[in-house]
């Protein structure tokens, strides 16, 4: 049998034998273990380019609890690509304000001020179940296109044999283990993965000594839709730090930092829980609404990672290869980012286009990702909890600061917010031939553009680019060419400067990998082989 | 003029080096070290109308 290790929030994937469980072994190209935001995205992402994926997951369906809530522009962007954006965003929780207090003061307020002309918010608030429902919607709709995609529930890999260029895994389901081979096995199993445990792979990296209770309420508040962050709150028995943000459904995410000597059981009592809510509810409104706890849970959690992402056919993505502290939204908004990075290069590789090496690159690229996350994530949690008398005295200084002076602001820190890392001189990307912007330098994720009713990340869609500004079309027998003759000044300035032309190259994640002041077919040539690894 | 405008690069990184920069000292060595460093400041400083509505920027 498979133990339910957690209630469902949804039934996505319910449990059907299929004949494989009957018969010998079969052998897939990719089989990804986890059906969670990465291992759902990269399921899509492959399928849609035409290249088989299997996903495997011990339940039927997105786990109870909101947990991952906040979700970056990048992520949408590449949930947009994949076709599963747009209900994203209209079912999220756009914000744009937030406010730190401490004790009964407000230090300040900040604005993201998104800028014009993208077509996805900076983030959205949502509830984790929904973004999984909706890839999943993406991935019945693939389907029904002909996208090679199976999902099979209830289906809990026990046991995995890694071969030099293929891993088999045992299978358990209601109807009896059977066998599966993988060419390639993305373990996107989350943070205590199985696939990890059982090969014996470990992390390096801190343990925070701290817990955080999350309760989740609905309730109807007329707080505003802003990020409440208190250091020290004023209210009673709240903890060192403590978050109010709002989701949909009229539900709130309110965080306690508890420190880490507590009784956990008496912690997760619901009286308990009630009693540091109301408390928090009645300094706002001085009275306590009427709410329902939606979910609770207490975490601990570590900034660590495996020290290799691949292990010969084995990779590893999401939080079952990294994992940071939940301030600055840099969890499951890397995990995709992770899937968005291998799906292509599996697909390339499976397809012929380029060398196994190229599977390489997404260790390089993406231990460097988590390595940048961990170490944001590491210095929001040194600030909120300071783990010495002089960090703690430098930290009282700056807040005791921030209120009357701005400059000691950009030093108070309650979480980085999650932006995608930039590949910069990565043996991938390149030249730089432009001298252009900076943010559209090579190794970037591409900003997206207005381009008259429609956007810039639309046209350059899942594979290769060449995005031509100005001059004359250039003709590509093999890529796709987006020309755009006269840029509006918006996709001047994020893309040209003081230039009237420019040919960029830009992978199928939409990392930008070269740029040049005018097209030559041969640098093209050359650095879409250096970047397939050629 | 002393700026009181935000005027440091990365400022993450420069309050990371700070902490690192007491790792390992008891308290009094923190103490020593925070001293040194404001003197050394000082001297970078120089203006003594600026050290002086820093002083006061501090004291409130």
């Amino acid at each position: 049998m498979v133990a339910e290790r957690y209630k469902t929030a949804f039934t996505l994937y319910p449990y059907e034998k299929v004949s494989a469980q009957d018969a010998a072994p079969v052998r897939h190209p990719v089989v990804i273990v986890g059906g969670g935001p990465v291992g759902l995205a990269l399921a899509l992402d492959l399928g849609q380019k035409g290249t088989p994926a299997l996903v495997l997951d011990d339940h039927e369906g997105a786990g109870l609890g909101s947990k991952a809530i906040c979700f970056a522009k990048r992520t949408l962007d590449i949930a947009h690509r994949l076709g599963a954006g747009v209900p994203m965003v209209d079912k999220g929780v756009v914000w744009n304000v937030g406010r730190v207090f401490h004790g009964e003061r407000q230090l300040f307020e900040f604005d993201l001020l998104p800028e014009d002309g993208h077509r996805n918010p900076a983030f959205i608030n949502l509830q984790q179940p929904y973004f999984e429902q909706y890839l999943v919607q993406a991935i019945r709709a693939a389907q029904a296109e002909g996208a090679p995609i199976e999902i099979r529930g209830r289906n809990s890999a026990v046991g995995i044999d890694v071969h030099e260029d293929y891993a088999t895994l045992d299978v358990e389901t209601p109807d009896g283990p059977y066998q599966i081979e993988a060419d390639y096995l993305i373990a996107c199993d989350g943070a205590r993965s199985p696939i990890r445990t059982m090969m014996g792979l470990d992390f390096d990296g801190r343990v925070f000594e701290d817990n955080f209770l999350i309760a989740d309420v609905r309730m109807k508040a007329d707080f505003p839709t802003e990020r409440w962050f208190w250091f020290e709150p004023p209210f009673k028995d709240s903890g060192q730090s403590a978050l109010l943000h709002k989701q949909p459904d009229d539900v709130w995410r309110i965080d306690f930092q508890l420190g880490w000597d507590i009784d956990r059981d008496a912690e997760m009592q619901e009286d308990r829980i009630r009693r540091r809510v109301d408390a928090m509810l009645s300094s706002q409104t001085g009275t306590v609404p009427e709410y329902e706890l939606v979910w609770t849970s207490i975490y601990t959690f570590q900034c660590r990672r495996m020290k290799e992402f691949r292990h010969g056919p084995v990779f590893f993505a999401g939080d079952s290869a990294h994992q940071v502290s939940p301030f600055g939204a840099r969890g499951a908004n890397s995990g995709v980012q992770d899937a968005d990075n291998l799906a292509w290069k599996l697909d390339a590789v499976l397809k012929g286009r380029a060398p196994k090496s190229l599977l390489d690159s997404y260790h390089t690229e993406r231990a460097y990702g988590a390595d940048e996350n961990i170490l944001n994530s590491s210095r929001a949690t040194d600030f909120m909890t300071p783990k010495n008398t002089v960090s703690r005295l430098f930290r009282d200084a700056v807040l005791g600061l921030a209120k009357q002076h701005s400059f000691a602001r950009p030093l108070v820190n309650s979480g980085r917010l999650s932006v995608p890392c930039v590949y910069d001189g990565f043996p991938h990307f390149g030249p730089d031939a432009l001298d252009g912007p900076y943010a559209t330098r090579p190794g970037a994720a591409c900003p997206d553009a207005p381009l008259g009713s429609e956007y810039m990340l639309d046209r350059l869609g899942s594979d290769f680019s060449i995005l031509a500004l100005g001059g004359d079309a250039p003709h590509h027998d093999r890529i796709n060419v987006v020309h755009i003759r006269d840029p509006e000044p918006t996709v001047r300035r994020r893309f040209l400067g003081d230039h009237t032309r420019a040919i960029y190259l830009i992978r199928p994640d939409q990392h930008i990998v070269a740029r040049w002041p005018d097209f030559d077919a041969s640098a093209v040539e050359a650095a879409l082989l250096k970047t397939l690894g050629q | 003029m002393l700026t009181l405008d935000p005027n440091i690069p990365d400022p993450d990184g420069f309050y990371d080096d700070l902490l690192k920069a007491h790792e390992g000292l008891n308290e009094a060595e923190s103490m020593a070290l925070n001293a040194r460093l404001i003197l050394v400041l000082a001297n970078q400083i120089g203006d003594r109308d600026i050290l002086r509505a820093a002083l006061a920027a501090a004291r409130q």
